[in-house]
């Protein structure tokens, strides 16, 4: 009886699959299951709106990505679960997407929902890609957190800082303002950030009051702001408060040399339209204009194709606000993924750390926090709205940009309201 | 006031400061005073279902500012589409809400109060169709900011320094016509007694020959229906997204227990005397307060009459 030395043809059968892949272990390259970039969006709830528009922009970028076919090799998958506008419930997804779903990389959108969920994403070492997040890196200090919202360095100032910088260059020089926000993160941040800037450059400040996120009626608060007839209003407010402020104003025909500030729901097209020509006069920021000092390449043609992929689906109808800077965070993954040739975390922030990334949102280059190197927040004034038509918005001149210069395309009109 | 004020040349420059003080705090008070008003009657209009169904049928529908939110959306559907004005609107939907709600208290009836005594076992249902309704309405309508297009609402009636916003007055006067249409049906007709008997005296009831159980189905239809009206006040007052609801749970079960369990006038009382509260701590305090101050008026009035200040003890 002799035995053989040659391995059977059961054997080589079984064993091909397992040389394969050790042959390509290690790399990103053949492995065959797709690239997964995971993350939590609100969905539902009353972030929704942004949520929303998030997903039908990531949604976007994957068919894009995929038609040039995919990265280093394999094709990219999304996998995006609703946190309900929840910060709470954002830990228990964040475990599943990471040790169940076992995706690569990690998006995520909406205001600084997924803060809870830090500690986790820290202790896993995963790279975590955010947007429209405020401050959330200031505690942690994490070297593998990046926000795509333009916010810089010091983000509590940013949101104030143009509407500031633009009054101080008025004349004559207005003397008093008055701050109204929300109880709440987003706002009492900007109004943290108004009460610097106004210390800074030293307006008085004569009415400093916040309000609960369920107020109906504003005409109280306006009437009382009014009352101590202040040169500038400086408000921080959501989408409903937006709305309920202006609308006041407009009731009890307030005046001032400024209104606007960080109002929340004046970027996107529903209540553009809504306000018309009430919202003229008003100074606010925003994320992006099509004016002629902000043409990016791919820009207008990724805002078009949102337009096409979200007609009728009840979600922002312009697309200045989220798609620019979500589309934007995809990208940079992308790139730096190309670059890199590699899916490890610390690769890939380091790499992000040092480059600068050429996106539709124009170039973007991170600090040592991970949010923009330069801030970028536009303070903005609606000049030329006039009826409910949605071009009017897409064309130079209705909404100009004061700030900052670099991208300066107009000159404030004062005072509030135009022509009132 | 301030310009009749601006009228009186000889009058010394420091009296004259101290009485543009007065008339500025006048006009103020006058103008929250108003607001308030206005404000108390939407909040009759929003609260009134839940008095029916928490006060007088024990059944904490949680749900309820879902259905506002559902009333304001068809409200939208139907003004965008057909230009309809959504006073017009709530009158054709309502009667296809209550049709809803008894639809609703059906289900209810049969998974949880036919098997269980205890109410607040039914409080994980309502829970439940809260959070159906919102992701429904974003399904179909999107998490978008949706309003109405009407003739009256940007305009403002002046009554000299007091100004009365068409938004506010035309919710107000829903509120206290569907409060008034209640309270009338619910204490000069049969049925409406026997709403006010069947979560007391079931048996009773059934003595007399009525079913206790299609009682409570009609009267919760009847909530339901005022959720109808109540949406087409909110989308009036403001624009609205589908979590807006949410915001609501607390007020109207706190206008409800204020205003007493189950009473309508009371229910109209609690409203306008919170909207009162709010607007003139908005005003004189700052809006940071109002909810303190609101809760507060609610916890001291329980404290005196725990049964609300129309409530039957």
């Amino acid at each position: 009886m002799t035995s053989s030395s040659h391995p059977s043809r059961r054997q080589v059968m079984l064993a091909l699959p397992v040389a394969t892949a050790m042959v390509y272990s290690g790399s990103g390259f053949g492995q065959t299951g797709p690239i997964k970039f995971g993350g939590t969006l609100p969905l539902t709830g009353g972030n929704a709106s942004i949520g929303k528009v998030a997903q039908a922009t990531m949604q976007l970028w994957l068919e894009d990505v995929n038609k040039r076919g995919g990265l280093l090799g394999r094709k990219v998958e999304l996998v995006i679960y609703d946190d309900q506008t929840n910060p709470t419930i954002t830990p228990g997804l964040y475990t599943k997407l990471i040790d169940v779903d076992k995706v690569d990389m990690l998006v995520g959108t909406g205001t600084n929902l997924i803060a809870p969920a830090m500690p986790l994403i820290i202790e896993r070492k995963k790279l975590m890609m955010g947007n429209l997040a405020l401050g959330l890196n200031d505690q942690f200090k994490y070297d593998k957190y990046f926000q795509m919202m333009a916010y810089g360095p010091n983000g509590k100032d940013e949101l104030a800082r143009g509407f500031f910088e633009v009054a101080a260059k008025l004349t004559p020089r207005p003397q008093t303002v008055a701050l109204v926000g929300a109880d709440s993160e987003f706002a009492n941040n900007a109004l943290e950030g108004a009460r610097n800037h106004a210390k800074r450059l030293g307006f008085r400040v004569v009415y400093d009051k916040s309000y609960p996120p369920n107020q109906v009626d504003f005409s109280s608060v306006v009437r009382a702001i009014a009352a101590v007839k202040p040169d500038l209003i400086f408000a921080g407010s959501y989408v409903a408060d937006s709305s309920g402020l202006i609308r006041a104003a407009a009731e009890i025909k307030l005046k001032a040399t400024m209104f606007g500030g960080a109002m929340v729901g004046l970027q996107v097209a529903a209540l553009k339209q809504q306000l018309s020509g009430v919202i003229n006069g008003l100074v606010n920021y925003e994320l992006y204009l099509p004016e002629p000092s902000m043409q990016f390449p791919g820009m207008k043609e990724m805002i078009a194709r949102y337009r096409a992929a979200t007609a009728g689906q009840g979600l922002d109808a312009l697309g200045f606000y989220v798609p620019p800077t979500t589309y934007a965070q995809m990208q940079v993954l992308e790139q730096a993924i190309t670059t890199t040739k590699s899916l490890k975390d610390d690769v890939l922030a380091q790499h992000i750390h040092k480059t600068t990334f050429k996106t539709v949102a124009g170039d973007v280059k991170f600090g040592p926090d991970g949010e923009w190197a330069e801030p970028r927040i536009l303070m903005t004034q609606f000049q030329k709205v006039n009826g409910k038509e949605l071009g009017q918005f897409d064309q130079p001149g209705t909404q100009v940009i004061l700030y900052p210069e670099k991208f300066k395309s107009g000159n404030i009109i004062t005072p509030y309201p135009i022509g009132g | 006031m301030a310009l009749l004020i601006h009228g009186l040349g000889r009058v010394p420059h420091f009296a004259l400061n101290r009485l543009m003080e007065i008339s500025t705090i006048l006009d103020l008070l006058a103008n929250a005073l108003v607001a308030g008003i206005m404000l108390g009657g939407f909040y009759a209009a929003v609260s009134i279902g839940i008095s029916i169904s928490f006060g007088m049928l024990d059944i904490a529908n949680i749900s309820h500012p879902a259905m506002i939110m559902l009333g304001s959306f068809m409200a939208y559907l139907i003004n965008s589409h057909w230009g309809l004005d959504p006073l017009l609107i709530m009158l054709l939907i309502a009667p296809l809400f209550g049709v809803l709600g008894m639809g609703i208290y059906r289900v209810y009836f049969q998974l949880f109060e036919s098997r269980e005594k205890d109410p607040r076992r039914g409080l994980a249902f309502f829970f439940g169709l809260l959070f159906v309704t919102d992701v429904l309405l974003i399904l179909f309508f999107g998490a978008d900011l949706r309003g109405v297009e009407t003739s009256y609402v940007d305009k403002v009636l002046n009554f000299g320094v007091v100004g009365i916003p068409l938004r506010l007055l035309i919710p107000f006067f829903i509120g206290v016509l569907v409060v008034l249409c209640m309270h009338l049906f619910l204490t000069r007709t049969f049925f409406g007694l026997a709403v006010a008997a069947v979560s007391q005296e079931p048996l009773g009831l059934r003595l007399m020959g009525v079913d206790p159980v299609r009682v409570k189905q009609i009267a919760f239809g009847l909530s339901v229906a005022t959720a109808a009206l109540g949406g087409a006040a909110l989308i009036i007052i403001q624009p609205v997204e589908p979590a807006l609801g949410r915001e609501y749970i607390g007020r109207v079960f706190a206008v409800c227990v204020l205003g007493g369990m189950g009473s309508m006038s009371g229910t109209l009382f609690a409203a306008i005397l919170l909207g009162v509260a709010e607007s003139l701590t908005s005003t004189f305090l700052g809006p940071s307060w109002s909810p303190a101050v609101a809760f507060g008026i609610l916890l001291f009035t329980l404290a005196l009459r725990p049964a609300g200040l129309m409530g039957r003890n």
